[in-house]
C-alpha cells in the first residue's frame, strides 16, 4: 500500500502538465505519517534528484534492475499474452512499476476481469520496418480498382470515342507539336481515333511520328503544299479538317470529334468534359498570342495599358475565345480575342517575329457528335446542314457555317467558365533545317580539333573531309560534333560529366566540342 | 386457376427481386443482427419521461462554458435537446416507460477543453438524491428504468485514468440504472451489461461543410492523423494506446502507402474522403471520433482496439463494414490490409455508402430521422418491456447508498 501511494503521487504529477485536477484528497487513501512513508519520502527525492542530474528518470531504472529477470530489449519481439490469474511482477515484463501490478491485481482479480492488461506494454516493431514491393504492388492494384469502381459508379456511365482532327505538314516545328498532342491523346481514358492530314502529301515523316504512339490513326494526305502566310495557312487548314471530316463521314466513325491543332495544349479536363456533349458544343479556349517573344511582349503590353486608360470599362483583355452565357446559363454569344490592339503588329509570314493572331472563331474550341456528319443518323437535329452537301467555296471560317442555327450550340465547361485547352502558334524560321526524322544518321563529320586538348595522350584529330553542314536553326552558332571514336574514348574518361556538361551547352564557341568530355573547358569559357 | 396464382406469384417475385437487386448494384441494404434494424422508429414503442431538475445540473454549467456544445461529449446536451422536443416525451410520469435525468456531467472543463470528471460522482449522487426524494420512481425500482447519458471516457467509472476508473468502478448508485455511455470494452468494470453504447459527438454541419464530390478517385491507401505517443502524460510510450500508436508509428513510417503524421491539417475531412482505409486506434479509451468521421466519409475504418465495443453494435453489424485488427498484430498491419480480397473492400465501401448508416453515426440539430438520437431510443425499445423484477416490494433496498470512496459522499 505504500507502494500505491507511491505510484499515487507519481500518476498525479505526471498528470499535472496536461489537467490539474482540483481535488487530490479523493484518490489518496489516507495513508498515514508513518516512519516508512517518510523514508520513501526521502528515497522519492533523491531519485528526483538523481534523476535531474543524469537527464533521465533514474527510478524506473533501479525498479528494473530490483524487479524484473527478464533482460529482453523494449522494441523487440512480441509481448506474451498475460493471462489475468498471472498477475506477477516477473512476467508483466519489465519497468512496469509494481505498485501498479498490485493494484491492478486487487482490483481485476476479485471482478469480472478484462481479457486486456491495463499498465505498460511493449511497443512492438518488426524486424524489418520497411516496406515490401509485394505488398506494395498489390495495394496499388487495390487502389486502381477502387478507383475503377467508383468511376463507373459515380462517373461517366458510358464512354464515346473521341475522333482528334489534326492537320499538319512537315517543318521544323512539327515533331516538336505532333509529340505533344500525340502524348496527350495517348493519355486519355476512352477509346480514340486520331485523324492526321497532311498538307504536301502522306509523308513517312509524318507517319513514323504518329506510329510511335499506338493509337489507332487515319493519315490523310492532301496534295496543296502549305503557303507562308499565317492567313493562307488557316484557310488551307479548314480545308484539311472539312476532308478529315469527310472521311469520318465515309468510315461512319461514331464519336465525338474534336480539333486537336498539332501546336496546341489540351487539358485531360478536356477529353472528360467533351463527353457531355449532345450534338455540338463549345469550349473556351485559351489564345497565346504572344509565342514568347519577350520584346514584343512588352510593347504589347505597354500599349494594351495604354488602350485600358483610354477604352471604356467593357473591354476585356482576356485572351480567351469561348461562349458567352447569361445569367441562366444559356449561351448568348461568343467571347473573341481582341485583336485591336495588335493592329498592324500582328505576323503575317510564318516565320516572323511578331504575335500570331487567332482567326475570330478557331476551331479548337468546337466539338461535334460524329453523327451530325452522316447521311442518315436518327434523331438528328433539324438545325443542322447536312454536310454532304457542303460548298467549300461558299466560304467555310468556323465550325458554326456548318449549322444552320447557331444559338443550339452547347456550352461546355461550366458554360465557357473553365478553360480547357490552350491556342497556340510557334513555328521555326523559314530557313531552319532539321535532320529527316530527327535522326543523325549518317553521323556528321564536321570535327575541327580542339585547340587545347587536356588529355595529352590523345592526339588531336586531323580534320577529316566534311559532307553536310548542318547548322541548328534559331542561332546561327554552329555546333561540331566528335567523330565516333573520340566521343567513345571521352566517354569513358568522364562519364560523370556528361549530363551537367550538356546543360550548357548552347554557350559554345566554334571550337568547343558537344557532348561528353571537358566540362572544366565549359568553366573556363 | 392454380397457374394463374402462381404465375402472378412468381411475376411478383421477379419484381421484387429486381428491384432489390437495383439496389444492391449501388449501395447494400443493411441487416442487422435483428433485421433492418436502423430504419425503425421508435415513436409509439416508448415514452420517456424527463425529470424537472434544478438548472444547476445543466443550464447553469452550459452557460459557464459553452465549449461543451461542441466537444465530442457533446452528446448528453443535444440528447436533453431532443427529449425535450421529441413526440416520445411524456409529461404523465406515471405512463413513463423510460426516466431520463437531464444532468451534464461531462460539462467542467480545463481552459485546454478537456473534461475534468472528479465532481461528477458528486453531481450525480446530488442529482440521484434529489430524484428519489421528490418523485416515487426512482424508489420504486432503484433506477432499473430509468437511464443516463455518461459520454465520458471511462462512461460511469468517471475517471479518465483507466487504472483509476477501474478501481472505482461503475459509481454504485447507477448500478442499475441504464447506462448511455460512448465507452464499451468487453469484460470491463465500466461496461454494464444492459448499456448502450453511442458514438461520440462529431459536428455534422462542418462534416457536411467539406464533402468532395464522390468521383473525385481515392488514391490514399492508410490515412491517419493524431498523436502517436502522449508525451505530456507518457514519455517513454507503451502506456498511451498500450503501446500500439506508437508501434502503427515506428512500423509504418517510411511506407508511402500509409499517410500518417500528427498534423492537424485543415484537409482533414476532404482527405479522409480520399483514402482507402482510416486507422481507428484506440487511445487512452478504445472508442474514437475517428469512426464516426471514417463511416461519414465512406472510409473503411480499421479498428486497432481489443475487445472494444463499438456503437450500437446490435444494429450495426460492424464486422463486414470495418477491418478488426488485434493490437498485436499491428506490426504485419500492411501484409493484413493488402491480403483483403477487393471484392471484400468493393462491398465494405457499398455497406459504408449506405445513408442509413451515416444517419446512424450523426446527432443532427434538428434530429433526424434514423440519426443516432432514434437509434438510442430504439435501444431504449428494445429492453422493453421491463421485466417485473425490476420493481422492489416496499422496504427492499438494493443499492448501497454509502458505497464508494468517501470523497463522493460530500455533497455537491
Amino acid at each position: 500500500m505504500k507502494l500505491s501511494a507511491l505510484h499515487q503521487s507519481y500518476l498525479n504529477r505526471r498528470s499535472n502538465s496536461f489537467r490539474s485536477p482540483t481535488s487530490v484528497d479523493s484518490s489518496v487513501d489516507g495513508s498515514g505519517k508513518s516512519l516508512i512513508a517518510v523514508f520513501w519520502l526521502i528515497l522519492h527525492c533523491l531519485c528526483c534528484l538523481i534523476s535531474l542530474v543524469l537527464g533521465f528518470r533514474f527510478s524506473r531504472l533501479v525498479f528494473f534492475f530490483l524487479f524484473s529477470t527478464s533482460s529482453t530489449n523494449l522494441y523487440s519481439a512480441p509481448f506474451p499474452d498475460l493471462p489475468v490469474k498471472h498477475l506477477d511482477v516477473h512476467t508483466l515484463g519489465r519497468r512496469l512499476e509494481p505498485g501498479a501490478n498490485l493494484t491492478v491485481a486487487s482490483g481485476t482479480t476479485t471482478t469480472k476481469s478484462s481479457r486486456v492488461v491495463v499498465g505498460r506494454h511493449g511497443i512492438r516493431i518488426r524486424p524489418w520496418p520497411h516496406p515490401n514491393p509485394v505488398e506494395v504492388m498489390k495495394a496499388h492494384q487495390i487502389i486502381e480498382r477502387v478507383q475503377k469502381e467508383q468511376k463507373s459508379v459515380f462517373g461517366m456511365k458510358s464512354s464515346k470515342m473521341v475522333i482528334a482532327v489534326t492537320p499538319t505538314y512537315v517543318r521544323t516545328f512539327q515533331a516538336l507539336h505532333l509529340t505533344g498532342v500525340m502524348h496527350s491523346l495517348m493519355l486519355v481514358p476512352y477509346d480514340l481515333v486520331w485523324v492526321v492530314v497532311e498538307a504536301g502529301g502522306a509523308t513517312n515523316e509524318t507517319a513514323s511520328i504518329i506510329a510511335k504512339s499506338g493509337l489507332r490513326t487515319i493519315h490523310v494526305g492532301i496534295d496543296q503544299r502549305m503557303p507562308n502566310t499565317w492567313e493562307d495557312r488557316s484557310k488551307l487548314e479548314v480545308f484539311m479538317r472539312l476532308q478529315a471530316l469527310r472521311v469520318v463521314r465515309e468510315e461512319k466513325l461514331d464519336g465525338i470529334v474534336m480539333f486537336a491543332d498539332d501546336s496546341n495544349m489540351h487539358s485531360m479536363e478536356f477529353f472528360d468534359e467533351i463527353q457531355n456533349v449532345k450534338w455540338f458544343g463549345t469550349v473556351s479556349l485559351g489564345i497565346l498570342a504572344h509565342s514568347g517573344n519577350a520584346e514584343e511582349m512588352v510593347m504589347s503590353m505597354d500599349k494594351r495599358k495604354e488602350m485600358e486608360k483610354e477604352a471604356e470599362e467593357d473591354s476585356s483583355s482576356l485572351p480567351v475565345q469561348g461562349p458567352a452565357c447569361n445569367s441562366t446559363d444559356q449561351l448568348v454569344g461568343w467571347h473573341i480575342f481582341n485583336t485591336l490592339p495588335y493592329s498592324g503588329k500582328s505576323a503575317v509570314y510564318i516565320d516572323d517575329v511578331a504575335a500570331v493572331l487567332p482567326e475570330k472563331l478557331e476551331w479548337s474550341g468546337f466539338v461535334l457528335n460524329s453523327r451530325l456528319l452522316w447521311e442518315e443518323a436518327e434523331n438528328k437535329p433539324e438545325w443542322v446542314k447536312d454536310f454532304g452537301s457542303l460548298n467549300e467555296n461558299e466560304g467555310v471560317e468556323s465550325p458554326l457555317s456548318l449549322l444552320k442555327d447557331p444559338s443550339m450550340v452547347e456550352p461546355l465547361g461550366s458554360c465557357g467558365r473553365q478553360v480547357l485547352l490552350w491556342w497556340l502558334r510557334v513555328e521555326a524560321r523559314a530557313d531552319s533545317k532539321f535532320p529527316p526524322g530527327w535522326i543523325i544518321d549518317p553521323p556528321l563529320e564536321i570535327t575541327v580539333a580542339a585547340k587545347r586538348t587536356p588529355w595529352p595522350d590523345v592526339p588531336p584529330e586531323p580534320p577529316t573531309k566534311t559532307k553536310d553542314q548542318m547548322p541548328l536553326s534559331q542561332g546561327g552558332n554552329t555546333a561540331v560534333v566528335i567523330p565516333k571514336q573520340q566521343q567513345h574514348s571521352t566517354k569513358i574518361r568522364k562519364p560523370k560529366r556528361r549530363s551537367k556538361r550538356n546543360k550548357h551547352e548552347p554557350k559554345l564557341t566554334d571550337t568547343t566540342q558537344v557532348s561528353s568530355s571537358s566540362s572544366k573547358r565549359q568553366e573556363r569559357n | 386457376m392454380k397457374n394463374l396464382s402462381s404465375l402472378s406469384a412468381i411475376i411478383l417475385f421477379l419484381f421484387f427481386s429486381a428491384s432489390s437487386a437495383e439496389q444492391t448494384v449501388r449501395t447494400e441494404r443493411i441487416s442487422g443482427s435483428a433485421g433492418d434494424v436502423l430504419e425503425d422508429n421508435p415513436v409509439g414503442k416508448l415514452k420517456v419521461y424527463v425529470y424537472e431538475l434544478p438548472s444547476k445540473y445543466n443550464k447553469k454549467l452550459l452557460q459557464k462554458d459553452p465549449r461543451c456544445l461542441t466537444h465530442m461529449f457533446a452528446a448528453e446536451i443535444f440528447m436533453h435537446r431532443f427529449l425535450l422536443s421529441s413526440p416520445v416525451r411524456t409529461r404523465n410520469p406515471d405512463e413513463a416507460d423510460w426516466f431520463y435525468t437531464p444532468i451534464y456531467p461531462t460539462c467542467d472543463l480545463t481552459p485546454t477543453g478537456l473534461p475534468l470528471p472528479f465532481k461528477s460522482p458528486r453531481m450525480m449522487r446530488s442529482a440521484i438524491q434529489l430524484v428519489s426524494s421528490n418523485w416515487p420512481y426512482w424508489n420504486r425500482t432503484e433506477g432499473a428504468d430509468h437511464f443516463f447519458v455518461v459520454p465520458h471516457d471511462f462512461g460511469a467509472c468517471f475517471h479518465y485514468q483507466e487504472e483509476k476508473a477501474i478501481e472505482r468502478g461503475i459509481l454504485p448508485l447507477l448500478q442499475r440504472a441504464t447506462l448511455v455511455q460512448t465507452f464499451g470494452q468487453r469484460n470491463h468494470v465500466c461496461l454494464d451489461e444492459g448499456s448502450i453504447t453511442i458514438p461520440p459527438f462529431a459536428p455534422p454541419q462542418k462534416m457536411q461543410a467539406h464533402l468532395i464530390p464522390p468521383d473525385i478517385p481515392r488514391s490514399i491507401f492508410v490515412y491517419f492523423r493524431g498523436l502517436f505517443y502522449d508525451v505530456n502524460n507518457d514519455p517513454e510510450g507503451g502506456y498511451y494506446a498500450r503501446g500500439a500508436r506508437a508501434a502503427v508509428w515506428e512500423n509504418f513510417k517510411n511506407n508511402p502507402l500509409f499517410d500518417i503524421s500528427t498534423d492537424h491539417p485543415t484537409t482533414y475531412y476532404e482527405d479522409m474522403q480520399r483514402a482507402i482505409f482510416c486507422l481507428c486506434p484506440l487511445g487512452w479509451a478504445p472508442w474514437s471520433p475517428r469512426l464516426v468521421e471514417a463511416v461519414v466519409f465512406g472510409c473503411i475504418p480499421v479498428i486497432i482496439a481489443d475487445d472494444i465495443v463499438l456503437p450500437f453494435a446490435d444494429a450495426i453489424p460492424w464486422e463486414e463494414i470495418g477491418v478488426f485488427v488485434a493490437e498485436k498484430d499491428v506490426p504485419e498491419l500492411d501484409t493484413i490490409l493488402t491480403s483483403i480480397p477487393t471484392e471484400v473492400i468493393l462491398r465494405k465501401q457499398r455497406l459504408l455508402a449506405n445513408p442509413s448508416m451515416k444517419r446512424a453515426m450523426l446527432f443532427p440539430q434538428p434530429a433526424q430521422p434514423g440519426d443516432a438520437f432514434h437509434q438510442i431510443l430504439n435501444g431504449l425499445a428494445r429492453k422493453l418491456p421491463h421485466d417485473k423484477s425490476i420493481y422492489l416490494k416496499a422496504g427492499e433496498k438494493a443499492l448501497n447508498w454509502t458505497a464508494g470512496p468517501t470523497g463522493d459522499l460530500k455533497p455537491w
